[in-house]
């Protein structure tokens, strides 16, 4: 067993207001790590960004479901998956394209997934229509103090 | 929490502390309400006061964008953060939405028309 590497499970009821709370415990669990405050501030964008997905496209803003997050923090490698059982999405390389988005009305800027991927290292999602998605962000931290 | 200030034909919304998916809904609805009961033309957004903010807020600078249009006027943009500043970037905001480093700024521009 890797004792350097840590890991927590969160659940949240699907509300946006528990989108405030996944930020910041996931910023609080990344300190160890010693992230600049860029870093800090991507991070919690990006779970913002995936966290909103998850309730307001996966369960169409029901709060009566589940948003789970595990966070995994191996030396400086941060990552946080994001799970819904929601409808999915039926087209993810189409979701991905920047400006696209299912719910104008509610002003949606269809920019979640571009910055997801303007601010984190990788960004993978796995999704079945019907079942859920899986978003998985990961970013290696301290870099830019301890690298330069 | 916000707070609405109105100059001439200018409503100045600053809000705070954090802007996401449950915040930008209420201020949308609060703004859309005091925009429709003033004669104002252009909204301006003072984020002094912003520490977060997420391509939500994105969406609700560009419905609001869209009210202040209907009435011939724009919506400008002041005091982001750095942080701010990177999201407002990759957004593409910044051809329809300027940003200024002041209110002060921000309100000569809109009215003097920009």
């Amino acid at each position: 067993m890797n004792t350097h590497e840590n890991r927590i499970v969160l659940e949240l009821e699907s509300r946006t207001e528990n989108v405030s709370l996944a930020r910041v415990m996931v910023a609080a669990f990344a300190t160890p790590a010693d992230p600049s405050v860029t870093e800090l501030s991507d991070i919690k964008t990006a779970v913002s960004e995936a966290v909103t997905n998850a309730i307001i496209h996966g369960y169409g803003d029901n709060p009566s479901n589940t948003v789970r997050l595990t966070l995994t923090l191996s030396q400086k490698l941060l990552t946080v998956e994001i799970t819904d059982n929601g409808i999915g999405i039926p087209d993810v390389p189409c979701a991905r394209e920047p400006l696209f988005t299912t719910l104008p009305e509610l002003e949606r800027s269809g920019l979640g997934f571009t910055v997801m991927e303007s601010f984190m290292d990788t960004v993978d999602v796995i999704s079945t229509p019907n079942v859920g998605t899986t978003v998985t962000l990961t970013k290696t931290l301290g870099e830019a103090r301890h690298g330069a | 929490m916000f707070h609405i200030e109105i100059q001439g034909k200018v409503m100045t919304i600053s809000p705070a502390p954090e802007i996401d998916a449950h915040s930008a809904e209420r201020l949308r609805t609060s703004v859309d309400a005091a925009f429709e009961k003033s004669s104002c033309m252009h909204m301006l957004f003072d984020f002094a006061k912003v520490t977060f903010m997420d391509s939500s807020g994105i969406g609700m600078l560009i419905g609001r964008y869209k009210q202040a249009e209907k009435r011939g006027g724009s919506l400008a943009i002041a005091n982001m953060s750095e942080e701010m500043n990177r999201l407002y970037a990759i957004s593409g905001l910044a051809k329809i939405i300027k940003s200024y480093a002041t209110n002060a700024e921000a309100l000569a521009a809109l009215k003097g028309g920009a």
